[in-house]
């Protein structure tokens, strides 16, 4: 299991969830992801796109400014 | 057994979308969502960044509509791909820098690289005929279909029935009898469908979703052109032309000067880029310098950025520029007074 940080700071919805999405595409099950985030929005935006796309939210927060939301890859066999 | 089809649905977040993609969902056909991300979407960009809009629910509006249908999203960028969508239209603009026919035959093309990428069946949009002069029109809509080149794998499935059948039709892939036969600018039919189908909190953007259809945005798009003799675009351009005022006191040199402190934090992520402007002594705007002033035009633009800050009617107040190269400059200014920012200097 990789641990990674994706620095998405000062960029506003949607691009928070693009660059997950680019960098969940490159990595495997069971990895996780820290997004840190300045756009509020991100923590539901990037928590939604987890959900329809079957990845598990481990913690969503605030830190020393930034929001945070790490999560853990889940891929299935052939997805989109 | 039969093969379960599939197909890619474009999704703005609108309600539109959302019920093309249900009507298809709902008979049997395996449905994600595709949204594009050109730079110049309204949703989510103004209320992350302004104080006043805190308040309003921040989710972006197709990720949210993929999750009420319960499907995959993938959400696109295509900044550097739309700039010749914008910058080319080949059936022109609508009101203002709007190329809503270009656009939708643009978005529609990126959607079928994506289906044949991935081995979709079909594309499902939710355009009605007739709702949009410029790209929704009978005539309008098979010049969409073929300058996507995505012919009869096109369906709508909330106006299919005023439409030759498809392929998905014709071929038994969806039954084209459980499709809408909307037509016109009435949002009645659609707003039933949405209270059957339990949709109760969608987005109705008015006046659209994309910033190329506001007379003051595209004004200010057309400002940057000129200035700048030509017609091209960053992405922190676009951007920066959604936030603040923007005054032009000199053809060579602008100030976007923050409205509130949610504008003041975002402008701030711009300073190693701009030169930019604050008054230390009161509370009040950042402001940004775009192009190249001479020090007295720069004196004028602390005295600007003053006239919208707390100290407006001190008599002096303690403006520090900061360049790019990371110099600072200390002045005492005067604030503009009341009537004395020339209104054409608002862009």
């Amino acid at each position: 299991m990789n641990r990674l940080t994706l620095d998405a700071r000062n960029l506003i919805c949607p691009l928070p969830v693009i660059r997950t999405q680019e960098k969940v595409e490159h990595l495997r099950n069971g990895d996780e992801l820290e997004v840190l985030c300045t756009d509020p929005g991100a923590l539901h935006d990037i928590p939604a796109w987890c959900r329809i796309h079957g990845h598990e939210v481990v913690e969503t927060g605030e830190h020393a400014g930034d929001f945070v939301v790490r999560l853990r890859v889940r891929k299935l066999g052939n997805q989109t | 057994m039969t093969e379960q089809r599939k197909a890619i649905a474009l999704i703005s977040g609108g309600l539109d979308s959302m019920l093309a993609a249900k009507m298809i969902r709902d008979q049997g056909v395996h449905v994600e969502g595709i949204n594009f991300f050109t730079g110049f979407c309204v949703e989510g960009h103004t209320h992350a960044i302004r104080t006043h809009d805190r308040k309003r629910p921040k989710r972006n509006n197709a990720l949210w509509a993929a999750d009420q249908l319960r499907i995959k999203l993938h959400i696109v960028d295509v900044i550097e791909k739309y700039k010749d969508v914008v910058l080319n239209p080949r059936y022109g603009y609508g009101a203002n820098l709007n190329p809503c026919l270009d656009c939708k035959a643009f978005m529609v093309a990126q959607a079928r690289e994506w289906m044949e990428r991935h081995a979709f069946d079909f594309i499902v949009t939710g355009e009605v005929m007739g709702q949009r002069p410029k790209s929704q029109t009978k005539s309008k809509l098979p010049i969409v279909a073929a300058r996507s080149g995505t012919y009869d794998r096109l369906l709508r499935p909330l106006s299919a029935k005023l439409l030759e059948p498809t392929l998905p039709e014709r071929e038994g892939w969806v039954d084209r009898e459980k499709l809408g036969d909307i037509s016109g600018r009435s949002r009645k039919t659609q707003i039933s469908m949405a209270q059957r189908y339990g949709f109760k909190d969608f987005a109705q953007p008015a006046g659209g979703c994309c910033f190329l259809t506001d007379s003051y945005y595209a004004a200010k798009m057309r400002d940057l052109w000129r200035s700048r003799g030509d017609r091209d675009y960053e992405f922190d351009d676009i951007m920066l032309l959604k936030v603040g005022r923007h005054l032009r006191p000199k053809p060579h040199y602008k100030l976007i000067v923050a409205r509130d402190n949610g504008e003041n934090h975002f402008l701030r992520g711009y300073r190693n880029r701009y030169t930019h402007l604050q008054i230390d002594d009161h509370p009040g705007p950042v402001a940004l310098v775009d192009g190249d002033p001479s020090l007295e035009e720069l004196k004028l633009a602390a005295r600007i950025t003053a006239r919208f800050g707390k100290g407006r009617e001190a008599d002096a107040v303690r403006a520090r520029i900061s360049r790019r190269d990371g110099t600072e400059l200390l002045l005492s200014v005067v604030p503009l007074r009341k009537g004395q920012i020339p209104q054409a200097w608002y862009v």
